[in-house]
């Protein structure tokens, strides 16, 4: 078989920018937390919020520590496997990733130290401002980021002159149409991870018994932010959905699994999308609810795949059973939350295991809805870089090889199995160690050791010899 | 737009800087792990990484940052050396995160101490030699059509390219040893005096073979050079000077001067490289201003650069005030 270096590449994408997801999702809702813990240690008092931070501050440095190692190598992998999409949007993509990393080394240099080593060093309210400045900075962060991919979705302020585009609006190439959409979809999408982890993980110690008075607290907050944030994201998404169809309207068809242009479109519950013979297999439907939804209009009309080429088609199975994926798991979350209300006007949200147990399984679910998420919206571009002007194929290194593309792709997938399987096993240990552990005094000889994040975690690797 | 200044000689220079403080910075502690493996016992290899432990990171920043730099200030370099380089790209960034990751795990380790070890000690020397085949790739120059890389998977690996990854890594270890010289007592110092001159006179034998091997590769090169002997002869003159130094200093047993001599051997061969090569970012075809991005790009960055690059500064001063004076066994005190 031919090595396609295409297919590989993507393959490569995929799975180096999967695997780095996970990480900031989760350090951008989990730094606003700690912010909101110390600020509530600051204006009560209690002791309690105090004992939840810094056991979360822990939790923050380790993830926060292999997000920033496994993000390195995005930056290269642009220039690596991407070239002439890289050449080409150097104008806008170079100096908007690169202030993405100036943000993070500014926070590294100035507040993450402050927040994470700082406690007893500086004052209290100065500590809380760093808390406030170091959630701050990863949404700024974010902001970059999603300000360079919602340019590939819908490009606007730029012009291509010989090749190379060239900024024309830099307020046009930031702020396009889909950006503000997409950002308060992924901030809202952080801030449910952070609750749903905290949530689960605060019911797991709950069922252990362990700390009941801080984890109760903390279940608390985080099932309110569940209570209010699952609705609200399902708004958002709708909205983020409405925008789409305006201007990516293919991809709402393969969401849909919508192969003709009609009207009163029904939603599909199920189906197997068949993409060579442009149909669906085993349809279980809602009439024109789908219309409805996109248009709020049940005779509505919706566009469909064959509005395209089969070659500009998305690979319709994989976008549109993504879609149902994150939405499927955005209603479950509707659902728990409504539970936990439900419980707690009972006053037995901390006391049903059923429950517990369910939020333990419910804290690997942002992540998943978080991947299948960026499945639709990336794939669901395809087969276009930057939509409607540039392909994969176009953007792709013209020099790259299938061999060398798969010896990468193997390379990197050995890397991150043995290195960040490392560090997952070793916040599994901080998990377990717990807020006990996190608030135990620890030896002094480690304080003037690395002060790396990782080093505001106290557990080891590994048992003692 | 109206171009009040060229912000293309701004940006080199930026770059330019950006890249020697890397080299200079991340150097010496990519250093400790090519020497980890020859240290004289596990306690000196403790101290080894202690020394280095509270600002590798920082180091490694300008790496991050002069690559993101590139993307935005000078694209072509940035498209055509990492295709070009896409396997030595690939080591040299499993490199930096195996090691990466052993800072953070050899610490928290009982068991498996020794695997953190080894992974700090390969990573390292994978990472010097993947830059030091950069350099040589660079000195060799690029195939293009157009704007576009055409060259094979590893036309950058040449014997060239490999003696200057070998020579880097000496080069590294040198700036490691005498960085140890500078930072450690007993045992571990007397070790670091005995290596530096070896690690020195493997450095120049690589430079020598560079100095004789480029103007021959590089007609301009040697134009450069033999044509008119002009002032940029005192860049190897210093170079010699320096290495002079390093041995003096070591043999009258003087602490800080090796280091410093050996950070003179690097700065005075970049500015010689840079000599050299002027104004060629993409050798053989393409200078600065062919490889620029768009000025209002340029314009746009810069901005960001000067009001982060000092607070970067300042924080790397900071750092290397408290964790100044010498390592003892289980980090500073």
């Amino acid at each position: 078989m031919e090595l396609d270096p295409l297919m590989l590449s993507r393959m490569q994408f995929a799975f180096v920018v999967c695997f780095h997801a996970i990480f900031p999702v989760f350090t951008i809702g989990l730094a606003s937390t700690i912010a909101g813990f110390e600020a509530l240690h600051f204006k009560t008092g209690n002791p309690v919020w105090l004992t939840l931070s810094k056991f979360w501050i822990q939790v923050f440095a380790v993830v926060f520590g292999i997000g920033v190692v496994s993000g390195i190598v995005m930056s290269f992998q642009f220039g690596t496997n991407w070239s002439n999409f890289s050449y080409a949007t150097a104008n806008f993509l170079g100096p908007v990733l690169s202030y993405e990393v100036l943000t993070a080394f500014f926070l590294e240099a100035s507040f993450l130290g402050v927040l994470l080593f700082g406690r007893d060093k500086v004052p209290q309210g100065v500590h809380l401002f760093a808390a406030i400045m170091v959630a701050t900075g990863t949404f700024i962060s974010s902001f970059w980021i999603l300000a360079a991919n919602s340019l590939m979705q819908t490009p606007d302020g730029l012009e291509l002159i010989n090749g190379m585009y060239v900024v024309r609006s830099w307020t046009d190439a930031l702020f396009t149409a889909s950006f503000g959409y997409r950002f308060m979809h992924m901030g809202l999408a952080s801030f449910l991870t952070a609750a749903l982890v905290v949530a689960g993980v605060s019911a797991w110690f709950i069922l252990q018994k362990r700390e009941l008075e801080a984890n109760r607290k903390a279940l608390s907050v985080a099932l309110w932010f569940l209570l209010i944030l699952a609705p609200a994201q399902t708004l958002v998404g709708d909205y983020h959905g409405l925008n789409t169809l305006k201007y990516q309207p293919t991809k709402v068809a393969a969401m849909e699994g919508n192969w003709e242009t009609s009207k009163g479109v029904p939603l599909l519950l199920f189906a197997i999308p068949d993409q060579e013979n442009q149909t669906n297999h085993f349809e279980i439907a809602i009439p024109k609810l789908a219309s409805l939804i996109l248009t709020h209009d049940w005779d509505g009309e919706l566009p469909g795949l064959k509005e395209v080429a089969v070659e500009e088609q998305p690979p319709v199975f994989a976008v549109f059973w993504a879609f149902r994926i994150m939405v499927g798991l955005g209603l479950l979350m509707i659902v728990f939350g409504v539970w936990g209300l439900v419980l707690r006007l009972g006053g037995r949200y901390y006391q049903t295991p059923l429950f517990l147990n369910g939020l333990r399984l419910m804290s690997i679910s942002p992540f998943i809805a978080v991947l299948a998420g960026w499945v639709v919206t990336e794939m669901g571009r395809a087969p276009w870089l930057i939509y409607g002007q540039m392909t994969h194929a176009q953007g792709l290194t013209p020099s790259l090889t299938g061999g060398m593309a798969l010896f990468t792709l193997i390379g990197y997938i050995v890397v991150y199995s043995l290195v960040f399987s490392a560090g997952i096993y070793y916040l599994l240990k901080v998990f377990r160690g717990g807020l006990e552990k996190a608030n135990a005094p620890h030896e002094m000889d480690e304080i003037e050791r690395p002060m790396r994040p990782f080093s505001a975690a106290h557990a080891a690797i590994d048992e003692e010899v | 737009m109206e171009q009040a200044f060229d912000l293309t000689i701004i940006w080199a220079g930026l770059i330019g800087f950006g890249l020697m403080m890397y080299v200079l910075m991340d150097g010496f502690d990519l250093g400790q792990g090519i020497l980890f493996p020859f240290a004289p016992n596990e306690k000196a290899r403790d101290t080894m990484m202690n020394s280095v432990a509270p600002i590798w990171d920082g180091n490694e920043t300008w790496l991050v940052l002069g690559g993101a730099g590139l993307l935005a200030a000078f694209p072509l370099v940035y498209s055509v050396f990492l295709p070009a380089l896409y396997i030595g790209v690939f080591l040299l960034l499993a490199g930096l995160i195996f090691r990466g990751i052993a800072f953070e795990f050899r610490f928290k380790a009982n068991k498996s101490k020794h695997l953190w070890s080894w992974s700090f000690a390969v990573g390292s020397t994978v990472a010097s030699f993947a830059q030091g085949a950069v350099v040589g790739a660079y000195i060799q120059g690029f195939e293009t059509e157009g704007f576009v890389y055409s060259g094979g998977a590893l036309d950058w690996l040449t014997p060239f390219t490999v003696i200057t990854g070998l020579g880097l890594v000496a080069g590294y270890a040198l700036l490691g040893s005498t960085w140890l010289i500078l930072k450690t007592e007993g045992e571990l110092q007397e070790w670091a005096y005995k290596i530096t001159p070896r690690l020195l006179g493997a450095l120049l034998a690589v430079f020598l073979i560079v100095s004789i091997y480029t103007p021959f590769i590089d007609p301009s090169v040697k134009t450069r050079w033999f044509d008119n002997i002009s002032i940029i002869w005192i860049l190897p003159a210093l170079v010699a000077y320096c290495a002079f130094v390093v041995i003096r200093s070591v043999q009258k047993k003087q602490e800080g001067m090796p280091f410093v001599a050996t950070m003179g051997i690097f700065l005075f061969s970049y500015l010689g490289l840079i000599a050299s090569k002027w104004p060629y970012i993409v050798p053989p075809k393409f200078t600065i201003w062919d490889a620029a991005s768009a000025y209002n790009s340029q314009l746009f960055l810069l901005l960001g650069f000067l009001f982060v690059i000092p607070i970067i500064l300042g924080y790397t001063s900071w750092t290397y005030w408290v964790f100044r004076g010498k390592v003892k066994e289980g980090g500073y005190h």
